[in-house]
């Protein structure tokens, strides 16, 4: 793992470049000018208290929001990439709509195109295998709009990730997932960056999974973005200062876990340990979880 | 309603009338069957009721001028489709308030129109044909523009098949496929307009809305697939028709004191189709539940109910 405490700003060969991002929404300043340039490959959580403006970002990012002022320079799409993944918040879908995961996951390939799709043989075993890849085969044949909130999410990920896309921007893809599919998800992402240099940008509130991942986080508020190494931005005193409430981080056996302070941890536990240790490699994402998201 | 029409002798296939109204009714069906599994998708079958009752305008001011009422139905819907895209009901936050206030305007202006055409004017039938439709007294000319208007609905649906499931999706995840969403809204919406004003010209403004949704909603019980759910919605929609001109037909010799109009004929068959397709799936997910209950997960259970479902369907 790769924890670059510098050198984000102005990458050369960034597959990413945000300059000075201001975006006004029914006259109210949500975005105040944002920098961001993420590398081929790397692994950035983006993070923030409610309303911050990280779907806003995001979807700057990917261009389907144009920016009051600023620019923005993203990957195509053409024959070698997919250009960008997105992964939407949320997708309102009715129940009786009949779209199928394995329709959606298709679309992904071929949606911008006009006329009615006649898959191949080939194409078809595409999307089983990226149905496969984010666990979501078992329920291929199920409709979109009847699924639950974590399964929806596993499909999605699949109609972004089918087309070999070079960058994906997700807008909080483990929200709604149970632990194990959250790791696995997690996982996933992580071994495409290092195989595929597939760069991402994370929303996520439960930092937990992601901090073994994450080479540089990125945090909203107030309209501005700081980014920072994940030791320097995942403690205590930055967290509560950024979500405007009690947050605590406990480094214990190797392991990190972030967990909004209602709860009463005894004292001995939150003492300061080495840097280092945030994102150790062979810490399990998984036991953070149990700690509560924030 | 063609009860004052003789529907006559020698047999219901030689009749002219019949074969006007099987020709008419088919190609209208089939169209308005496939668009609207697309209504029901994009949830705007209240915007294709709004285009009935706005096209209804131009049924009955049709009369008026002494024009076909086709013109009268396509020219009024296509103006109204586009003046809805103009203020931007598929965007608007209340669009079904925006939605229900122009549609009363339609109603209103329809009212006052089919009062003139029978007071002006001496069209003593214009109500009756522009609310419930004319499909055994239309005059055989119109056959041509009609089928052709049916496959330019098609032609639009066609062409933007995938866009509209892209923009259905989410219109994030379309734009961002490059997906040209306002123009997707325009030719869906245009294709709406060209089904419902057809389809108020044969069974009636007002009965439109019954062949948009009705086997629409009835295929969707029966498949996920969605090419399938809209070959079969055009199927139901077709065979209700057929179905229905034919019981119409039949009832002028029943010898009862009325026969009965072939709109309600339609449209009371596409509900009891709708009705026994939604008991039939009930009892099915019923009778398969305590089998797989015990043995599989939920989610499994329920996706092998859809499963028997749909070899059913
Ligand atoms: N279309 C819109 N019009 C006006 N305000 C909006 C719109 N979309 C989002 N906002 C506002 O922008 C702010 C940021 O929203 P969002 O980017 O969704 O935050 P986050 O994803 O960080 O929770 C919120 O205060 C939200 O109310
Ligand atoms: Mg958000």
């Amino acid at each position: 793992m790769t924890h670059s405490t510098q050198e984000w700003n102005d990458v050369p060969g960034a597959v990413l470049s945000a300059r000075d991002i201001r975006v006004t929404l029914s006259g109210k300043l949500i975005l105040d000018g944002v920098d961001l340039d993420v590398a081929p490959g790397e692994f950035v959580g983006l993070i923030g208290a409610n309303g911050a403006g990280k779907t806003t970002l995001l979807r700057s990012l990917l261009g389907v929001l144009k920016p009051t002022s600023g620019t923005v320079e993203r990957p195509r799409r053409d024959a070698r990439t997919g250009g960008v993944g997105y992964l939407p918040q949320k997708v309102a879908l009715d129940v009786d709509a009949p779209l199928r995961a394995r329709d959606v996951v298709a679309l992904g390939l071929d949606g911008g195109r006009p006329g009615i799709p006649l898959h191949r043989r080939a194409t078809r075993k595409r999307v089983d295998e990226t149905l496969d890849a984010v666990n979501a085969l078992s329920f291929a044949e199920q409709r979109i709009g009847e699924m639950s909130g974590g399964q929806q999410q596993r499909v999605l990920l699949a109609h972004a990730l089918i087309s070999d896309p070079a960058l994906l921007l997700l807008d909080e893809p483990l929200a709604n997932l149970d632990p194990a599919s959250a790791y696995d998800i997690v996982t996933l992402l992580d071994r495409l960056r290092r195989t595929h240099r597939v760069a991402i940008v994370i929303t996520a509130h439960d930092m937990n999974l992601l901090l073994p991942v994450m080479d540089r986080i990125v945090y909203l508020a107030g309209g501005r973005a700081v980014t920072g190494s994940p030791e320097a931005v995942v403690r205590s005193d930055v967290l509560t200062r950024l979500y405007g409430r009690p947050i605590r981080v406990i480094r214990a056996e190797g392991r990190v876990m972030v967990i909004a302070d209602d709860a009463g941890i005894p004292d001995e536990v939150h003492h300061e340990l080495p840097a280092e240790v945030a994102g150790a490699s062979g810490s399990s994402g998984l036991s953070g979880s149990s700690g509560g998201g924030l | 309603m063609g009860s004052d029409v003789a529907v006559a002798s020698g047999g219901f296939l030689a009749s002219p009338t019949v074969q006007t109204a099987l020709i008419l009714g088919g190609f209208v069906a089939a169209v308005t069957g496939i668009v609207g599994v697309f209504t029901v998708v994009r949830g705007q079958s209240f915007a294709g009721h709004a285009l009935a009752d706005l096209g209804s305008v131009g049924g009955a001011g049709a009369f008026l001028v002494s024009i076909n009422q086709v013109w009268g139905f396509v020219g009024a819907g296509i103006i109204a489709a586009l003046l809805m895209e103009l203020i931007g009901v598929q965007r608007l936050k209340g669009r079904d308030v925006t939605t229900g206030v122009v549609l009363s305007l339609g109603m209103g202006v329809t009212a006052l129109f089919l009062y003139w055409d029978t007071t002006i004017g001496s069209s003593s039938n214009a109500a009756v044909s522009v609310l419930f439709g004319s499909l055994f007294v239309v005059n055989p000319a119109v056959i041509g523009p009609v089928i052709g208007l049916s496959i330019a609905s098609l032609v639009l649906i066609v062409a933007a098949y995938r866009w509209l499931l892209m923009s259905s999706l989410d219109t994030d995840l379309a734009t961002a496929r490059g997906v040209p969403v306002r123009l997707t809204g325009i030719m869906f919406l245009i294709a709406l307009a060209l089904a419902v004003e057809l389809s108020s010209l044969t069974i009636g403004a007002i009965l439109s809305t019954a062949l948009l949704i009705g086997p629409a909603a009835t295929a969707l019980l029966l498949t996920r697939r969605f090419g399938l759910a809209a070959l079969l919605s055009a199927a139901i929609a077709v065979a209700t028709t057929w179905v229905g001109v034919w019981v119409s037909y039949e009832s002028y010799n029943w010898g009862g004191p009325t026969n009965w109009p072939v709109s309600f004929c339609i449209v009371a068959l596409i509900f009891l189709t709708y009705l026994a397709v939604r008991i039939g799936a009930h009892i099915h997910s019923r009778r398969l539940k305590p089998a797989t209950e015990a043995s599989a997960a939920p989610a499994v259970a329920k996706d092998a109910g859809r499963h028997v479902a749909e070899v059913m369907g």
